[in-house]
């Protein structure tokens, strides 16, 4: 039987399944509408670390362990560890990393990252090159800020479009079991750039890739938006999100009512977090978390995630270049 | 020594105009940047260059002359005093005071900001 | 779809700024911060023998007050809603090097701190002083000063 689907699609036949995950959340996270469906809610920002990337390393430590533990799993029985993250030289994901022996893959997709190494670890699979894959990723606010953006005590003032980058951090063991949602189709994105610069409006640069991904996905499989419970897309926000639904109301497509987006839901209206959350952890707490949760208790039978990312640095901006972005996207069933 | 807020003609009017002029400065900033692609930094750099050449037509000067604060405070004031240093350095010696004036006036302003900053980065962290 | 639709598409849709609730904020704000100047200055004229001296004084406590405000994380609050009005006022030239050197002194004191405390405020030094020179060059060639 054929891996593969259509043009850009990955089948799992072998059905490899989530058989563990572990999610941790800042404390800004934890007073959000979907505190309930994170294991761990962080009592402050700094757990301790003089700075911001040691948290945040402390975090993917943490989720990769604990992921370990509840399945009563060593490292010696894991072929691969597929992490990522958002800071130069993914130092978080390779620090962190540094305390499982097991051999190490980094991966960078901004914000889709965690979906790309899902995919990649169901992949790994389903081709019999591995019995047990983890996966994780992390982001924090400070530490984004400071690469990206600007010292936190700095006078600025945000604008609509502006996202918050999620505090957390998110791992996940894939394998072979009875239990545990099964990855059924991974369709990988090709970069998409619209020639949009302005770094402030991450969201209307992303739509378009995730539109791609979308609709490669439901070519290749013959699905429609309607055969899936929850299309959870990573970190449009507010902007990115409406931008989607115009685009596939232009393409005629169906079902934009189980569009969902985790950058947009993280966060309630009296956080004011602009047009949302971003940042890794965004997609991969939501969906962990809040989809995982949806399968588990009947809520949802089938649900696709894709996971958004914004290939930029500071440096291509102040070289004038444009935002190019990309979306990779997921099937799983409960 | 007389208190500087006593209600009498002059002071209130004082503080009314700085206030006012100072606001309204600040308002025209806040329409570059809301209007146009300029960020926060190439509004102040425009604002101190603004400064510098007010200063060199001497048009600064009388307009703090009313204004007081409100002409001061904002960043422009920097720009006018470093334009207003050199000129003053250059009447006492020569081309050197191209130089030397820049940082006459303004340098109280970059040591402070040296030193205050340094002393409460060991003292405190930053927070969200 | 081409990217020029798409770039058009996106302008036709992003939300508009409060502009004029901005502008009166910023107005507010920065007058605000202006006034606590006038008052500085007035206490300074007293105590100083020349208007510079005030004038040098009344930058200096009002580069405190922004280094203190920003140190406490109050200034970064007051810029949400404030935006030009706390940006434009020398209190927000002392906040750009102080959330710096707050910022960057996790990287040491010497290559954090030192190194980037005016990673902000660099532009405003850098390109004040080339207007000046060009102002005052200009002027003191017209004049005959030199």
């Amino acid at each position: 039987m054929s891996n593969r689907v259509g043009e850009h699609t990955v089948t799992f036949s072998r059905g490899p399944r989530i058989i563990s995950s572990h999610t941790v959340v800042g404390p800004l996270e934890g007073e959000g509408p979907y505190a309930l469906d994170f294991d761990e809610i962080l009592p402050d920002d700094e757990l301790g670390q003089k700075t911001p990337e040691k948290t945040e390393r402390l975090m993917l430590e943490i989720v990769l362990e604990k992921t370990l533990q509840k399945r009563n799993t060593k490292i010696d029985d894991v072929q691969f560890i597929i992490a990522g993250d958002l800071l130069n030289q993914i130092t978080t994901s390779t620090l962190a990393s540094s305390t499982f022996a097991a051999p190490f893959l980094g991966v960078y997709g901004a914000c889709s990252t965690f979906a790309e190494a899902m995919g990649l670890a169901a992949t790994l699979l389903q081709g019999d090159f591995a019995e047990q894959v983890l996966i994780g990723t992390a982001s924090h606010y400070q530490t984004a800020e400071r690469q990206y953006r600007y010292p936190i005590e700095l006078n600025v003032q945000h604008i609509s479009s502006n996202q918050h980058t999620v505090t957390g951090a998110g791992a996940a063991l894939l394998g072979f079991s009875d239990q545990g949602p099964q990855v059924t189709h991974a369709t990988f994105g090709a970069i998409v750039d619209m020639g949009l610069k302005d770094a402030q409006d991450m969201g209307s640069a992303m739509a378009p890739a995730a539109f791609s991904t979308i609709k490669q996905h439901l070519k290749d499989t013959g699905r429609s938006l309607e055969d899936y419970d929850m299309v959870l897309t990573g970190d449009l926000g507010k902007q990115g999100r409406k931008m989607l639904r115009i685009l596939l109301t232009k393409e005629g497509v169906p079902g934009l009512e189980r569009l969902q987006d985790g950058g947009s839901q993280i966060y309630s209206e009296s956080q004011k977090a602009g047009a949302g959350g971003s940042g890794a952890a965004c997609i991969a707490v939501m969906t962990l978390g809040y989809g995982l949760n949806m399968l588990k208790y009947h809520k949802a039978q089938r649900i696709l995630i894709v996971a958004t990312g914004a290939l930029l640095s500071p440096l291509t901006v102040l070289q004038g270049e444009s935002i190019p972005c990309i979306a990779h996207a997921i099937a799983l069933e409960a | 020594m007389p208190l500087p807020w006593r209600l009498e003609g002059g002071s209130c009017l004082q503080y009314i105009i700085a206030f006012l002029v100072g606001g309204a400065i600040c308002a025209v900033g806040q329409l570059i940047i809301d209007t146009t692609k300029c960020s926060n930094a190439h509004l102040l750099v425009g604002m101190v260059c603004v400064g510098a050449v007010l200063s060199g037509l001497g048009l600064y000067e009388p307009f703090q002359e009313f204004a007081g604060a409100g002409a001061l405070v904002p960043v422009l004031g920097f720009g006018s005093s470093i334009t207003k240093g050199m000129l003053s350095e250059i009447q006492r010696l020569g081309w050197e005071g191209l130089f030397t004036g820049a940082f006459e006036i303004t340098g109280l302003g970059l040591a402070a900001s040296i030193v205050f900053s340094s002393i409460l980065a060991l003292l405190r962290k930053p927070h969200k | 779809m081409k990217p020029q639709e798409y770039q058009k598409l996106v302008q036709e849709n992003s939300p508009p700024r409060p502009l004029l609730r901005n502008m009166l904020w910023a107005f507010f704000v920065g007058g605000l911060i202006c006034t606590l100047g006038q008052l500085v200055l007035n206490f300074a004229m007293q105590a100083e023998s020349t208007k510079a001296e005030a004038a040098a004084v009344t930058l200096a406590v009002m580069i405190l007050v922004g280094t203190i405000l920003t140190a406490f994380g109050v200034y970064d609050e007051l810029a949400e809603f404030g935006g030009a009005g706390a940006a434009v006022p020398i209190t927000g030239f002392a906040n750009t090097v102080t959330s710096a050197a707050m910022e960057f002194r996790r990287e040491g004191l010497l290559l954090g701190m030192g190194a980037k405390m005016f990673i902000i405020a660099g532009p405003v030094i850098v390109f004040g002083i080339l207007s000046g020179f060009l102002v005052a060059l200009t002027k003191a060639l017209i004049l005959g000063l030199f």
